[in-house]
């Protein structure tokens, strides 16, 4: 490969857009090319500094009023607001009957996917709004899982994926269906990838189910099973990132 | 029947919501790069949604985020369009009036870019022409990939990389220039 190929495709590999074979060819031009090299060096330290933070604008609360009130008037909010359900924890045993009750479905039935697949895109969308996306803030998955004790009849699996890639950054309690369920919540670079974990059937999903990826409104949505819990990851990721994602995930959740 | 239309506009305004609210900040920050002024990019964010919910019903599964900056681009040229009666900031005639970048002679085989703080890598993107600026900002602060911004400029996606190619070089060439200036901020006191 030449000096000038090389300048053309250097982008292309800094920002992941290369085949592996074109990928190999750069990079064994680079290992002998000390111009080439620094270029490269150069663009990365560019895109490094380009990503931070403060380079982002912040929409000015006024301007995200002014075209809230643009729109038609919002309904009546279905989805309990979490300072009604913290009220409904200091209840106490009054609320796990409640919940232990609430509990028994979850029943992935087949004429119910694409509403569900609605419902988690939603329940993603709503959690990059305002301060919903963590309740508990901790890349330790040793603080994260303590959390839910109590909050949930279940003990979701937290598994800690920051070596593969995908940081733990916490978790929340959210809604899905009406039910109480819990998020974890990941990183990929400045992407957001919300894991759902809730009770299903045994019956229905027996011992695994196999993994599916789908796309929705520009989202990816993985969907496994193993046991009773059943485990939902969103994100504007593409297909192939979030698939790696949930095969991580398998694995550490097998493990633990 | 009334109350069905109300709930009807309800449900898509829910929506909406849900779908371009997210993206407030990400469009925001584009228009605070094309336009260069925080008066002119609330106008433009402000237009831009206006215009997105009103087309809302004809959108069907693509990502909203690129949907949303294709919009905003738009609404940036046409307020470009309207107040100089001239041809757009952002129009392509810009990169062909370019010379056909050439990698400095100058420019040392083995020194590093020096770490910048944020406020004079801000300053240098947004001294760029206007393509390679919008260039820069889709792929490296928006974070879109490369079939993302060709649909946001309406290009194919081998002029979206010989551009963005020719934006980070020109983007090197003015930050090596800089390390040998005093900082920007100080500059302009």
């Amino acid at each position: 490969m030449t000096c000038e190929e090389t300048r053309e495709l250097v982008h292309a590999l800094i920002d992941g857009e290369l085949d592996a074979g074109h990928a190999r060819e750069v990079e064994a031009h680079v290992a002998n090319c000390p111009r080439c090299a620094a270029q490269l060096r150069d663009y990365r330290v560019m895109r490094q500094a380009l990503a931070a933070p403060a380079l982002r604008h912040q929409a000015p609360a006024a301007l995200r009023a002014r075209i809230e009130g643009a729109l038609p008037s919002r309904q009546a909010v279905v989805v309990p607001s979490r300072r009604s359900l913290i009220k409904g924890f200091a209840m106490g045993s009054v609320l796990s009957g409640a919940l232990a009750a609430s509990l028994v479905a979850f029943v992935m039935r087949q004429e119910e996917d694409q509403r569900v697949l609605g419902d988690l895109v939603s329940a993603h969308l709503r959690s990059l709004q305002g301060d919903h996306l963590i309740d508990v803030q901790s890349t330790d998955q040793h603080t994260v899982k303590p959390w839910f004790n109590g909050r949930l009849d279940v003990a979701p699996p937290v598994v800690d994926l920051t070596a593969q890639g995908f940081t733990l950054i916490g978790g929340r309690l959210d809604y899905l269906d009406g039910r109480p369920v819990a998020a974890i919540v990941y990183k990929r670079r400045a992407h957001v990838i919300n894991l759902f974990i809730a009770q299903v059937a045994a019956q229905v999903s027996g011992p695994e189910r196999r993994a599916t990826i789908e796309r929705l409104q520009g989202f990816s949505i993985w969907r496994w099973s193993r046991a009773d819990l059943g485990f939902w990851a969103v994100s504007d990721i593409n297909a192939d990132e979030l698939q790696e994602f949930g095969e991580k995930l398998e694995t550490g959740v097998r493990g633990s | 029947m009334a109350a069905g239309v109300e709930s009807t506009d309800a449900d898509k305004a829910r929506r909406f919501r849900d779908a371009a609210l997210p993206h407030l900040d990400d469009v925001y920050t584009l228009a605070r790069y094309l336009l260069r002024s925080a008066a002119d990019a609330d106008d433009a964010v402000q237009e831009c949604y206006l215009r997105a919910f009103r087309h809302f019903d004809g959108f069907r599964g693509q990502a909203t985020k690129p949907w949303l900056m294709a919009i905003l681009r738009n609404v940036c040229r046409a307020e470009f369009a309207r107040r100089s009666g001239a041809p757009a900031d952002i129009a392509d005639v810009a990169e062909d009036a370019l010379p056909l970048w050439q990698e400095p002679e100058s420019s040392p085989e083995t020194a590093i870019l020096r770490q910048r703080d944020s406020q004079t890598v801000h300053a240098l993107v947004a001294a760029l022409p206007a393509p390679f600026r919008e260039a820069i900002v889709l792929r490296d602060i928006n974070d879109l990939s490369y079939r993302e911004i060709a649909e946001v400029v309406g290009a194919p996606i081998g002029t979206v990389m010989s551009r963005l190619g020719r934006a980070r070089s020109m983007l090197r060439e003015a930050w090596l220039k800089s390390e040998n200036e005093p900082e920007i901020k100080e500059r302009s006191l």
